[in-house]
């Protein structure tokens, strides 16, 4: 993959690489937490649908994750340096790749959105996590097409398929659910309630965002937020449920600071790559 | 037709290799056989996914964790299928998951073993997996045409694995000390329960002659079984791994390898519940379901209540 991106005002080239792993961070945990359901589902059709959406998830991270690692391989020594503080990825000799960045790096140095690290709870509390994070991708990715970054726009052309089929899914289960049962209903408001306090940090730009939205790389949060705003007021309406409104909301993710879950994901997620270290799989 | 000539009727296409489907008349017992065994099945699918769903979430590679969940993913689908095989029977799929969850019906013994290195992965998908296309090939010209549909697509999809397990297997052996180490501790614990997963022997197979006779089993246990080692020791030498049994041996004579006493005992102790991860199975099973339980409900009030307004409007609009 290569990057282009002619007439556009100057920005560190390592803010391309920590815009691409907010990216790839969400899409790899999002899915990692997704696959835990693999064999636990309510359901055998819904268990094989999570399944397929976690291996979409997993399958943009990993695209994303190699332009990383390609974009990290081409920075200065100082920035690379600099680019992360995990010691065993300074250690790598030579270049980098996918698994390196996925296996690699502690808390501080991922750049998923909080929502995505939350655990899944129970059926209700993942799909309010899906409902929230699918819409935000529906209309993010939509806008990335447009990306001056070809690579980005490459994937996400790409991406924009699935989460199309995924905000399909978690929109008709908010409405399944809402307009289901007395009990359902109330695990669904219960679950969208609780995870609301994550969602603002989606579409609040960081420098990063902004930096990247400048170059006409990045997206328009705003926009994009005005779009998931009406979306997930109508699916909502329709599921005769009510979504929260304002309120403090959690963030940092993006910038590394993240809840207390994400530990324990990587502690699982990274186990082998740091039991049995520099080894073929 | 006489109750004698629906069964001449039904030994005529048996004999003529022609499917029964559905709506033929079958003997009870036929049918209830084949509802044992495809419910079995379906249930060793859906119980497989357990012990290499344990490995998804601490795959080494992002390569290997989006080939694994697709694998496991792929065991629900076979499930799937063999419930809507079992569904034409005359059976639902509550009522088998009812008997599954009741402890009533069994599932394939080996997923009663616990995946406790990610060589696991490797040996179950090279070994169990070897082991059940071994078995299922057959399955594909089973006299009952539905299942022998779905075993259709059922071992077109384990072969791959079968090959991704194997390919698992490969690369640990080529690795390091310890990869190598791994690999063999796998081969070590894996052996001697795939090669129980053929079943008992012949002489102690309780539902094998009637099985053979209707066409619904094509070949014996024991048939099985040799093939599928003669096939494995041949696989575990390429990549330089020990099968674990002091009396394996090739016989020229027979122009198959001659094996060790299979432990039995073990065998009837994991099939009667005393396995090591038996109780861990089945309650994940039950969990998943009792805790699906509100979701299944809001999906059939909802679609109910869809229902309820459609009709209203079509009275409306009328």
């Amino acid at each position: 993959m290569s990057t282009q991106h002619s007439n556009v005002s100057t920005y560190q080239p390592v803010n391309l690489l920590y815009y691409t792993l907010q990216l790839a961070d969400t899409a790899l945990i999002n899915g990692h937490r997704l696959s835990e359901w693999c064999g636990h589902g309510p359901i055998l059709e819904q268990d094989i649908a999570i399944s397929n959406i976690a291996l979409d998830h997993l399958g943009a991270a990993r695209s994303l994750y190699q332009y990383a690692a390609e974009q990290f391989n081409n920075l200065n020594e100082a920035d690379k340096k600099n680019a992360f503080s995990s010691p065993l990825l300074q250690q790598v000799v030579g270049a980098i790749d996918e698994d390196d960045l996925a296996y690699l790096r502690d808390g501080w140095d991922y750049r998923n959105l909080l929502l995505v690290e939350q655990p899944n709870q129970d059926w209700a509390y993942t799909i309010a996590r899906s409902f929230y994070l699918d819409t935000f991708n529906f209309f993010f990715y939509r806008e990335l097409t447009q990306s001056k970054d070809k690579s980005l726009a490459a994937v996400a052309e790409k991406s924009l398929k699935e989460v199309t089929y995924h905000i399909r899914w978690s929109s008709e289960w908010i409405i399944r659910l809402g307009d289901g049962t007395a009990e359902s209903k109330e695990r669904i408001q219960n679950a969208l309630n609780e995870y609301w306090r994550f969602t603002g940090e989606m579409t609040h730009a960081t420098e990063v965002d902004n930096a990247m939205h400048a170059a006409e790389i990045g997206v328009d949060l705003a926009k994009v937020k005005a779009n998931w705003e009406e979306r997930i007021a109508k699916v909502a309406e329709e599921a005769t449920l009510t979504l929260p409104t304002g309120g403090w909301m959690q963030e940092g993710g993006k910038e590394g600071r993240h809840t207390e879950h994400l530990g324990y994901v990587l502690a699982e997620m990274q186990f082998m790559q740091r039991a049995y270290p520099n080894m073929e799989w | 037709m006489t109750a004698q000539s629906f069964e001449q009727h039904f030994q005529d296409k048996l004999d003529n290799e022609v499917s029964i489907e559905p709506r033929d008349w079958m003997p009870d017992d036929y049918r209830k056989t084949l509802i044992r065994q495809i419910s079995q099945h379906a249930h060793s699918e859906i119980v497989g996914m357990l012990p290499e769903g344990n490995w998804i979430t601490r795959a080494p590679s992002l390569r290997r964790k989006a080939v694994l969940l697709a694998k496991v993913q792929d065991e629900g689908g076979h499930g799937l299928y063999l419930y809507s095989a079992a569904e034409t029977l005359g059976i639902t799929r509550d009522e088998m998951l009812g008997q599954l969850h009741s402890g009533k019906a069994k599932y394939s013994s080996i997923f009663n073993y616990p995946t406790l290195t990610w060589a696991d992965m490797g040996a179950v998908g090279w070994l169990v997996d070897g082991a059940a296309i071994m078995n299922q090939v057959p399955l594909c010209r089973t006299s009952y045409g539905p299942y022998a549909r779905a075993m259709v697509r059922v071992c077109k999809e384990e072969s791959f694995h079968q090959r991704q397990g194997f390919e698992i297997m490969m690369r640990l052996a080529e690795g390091s000390e310890t990869q190598k180490k791994m690999a063999q501790d796998a081969l070590n614990r894996w052996w001697w329960p795939s090669i129980m997963m053929f079943g008992p022997k012949d002489d102690d197979s309780a539902h094998s002659a009637q099985s053979m006779a209707w066409r619904i089993k094509r070949f014996s246990n024991d048939e099985l079984r040799q093939k599928f080692i003669d096939v494995t020791v041949e696989q575990a030498k390429l990549i330089g791994l020990t099968i674990p049994d002091p009396d394996l041996k090739w016989n020229e004579e027979k122009g198959h390898y001659d094996f060790g006493a299979i432990n039995w005992d073990e065998f009837w102790n994991v099939v009667k519940g005393n396995g090591p991860c038996n109780k861990e199975r089945l309650a994940a099973r039950q969990n998943a379901w009792n805790n699906g339980a509100w979701v299944r409900d809001a999906a059939l009030a909802y679609s109910e209540k869809r229902k309820e307004r459609a009709e209203k409007q079509a009275v409306d609009a009328a």
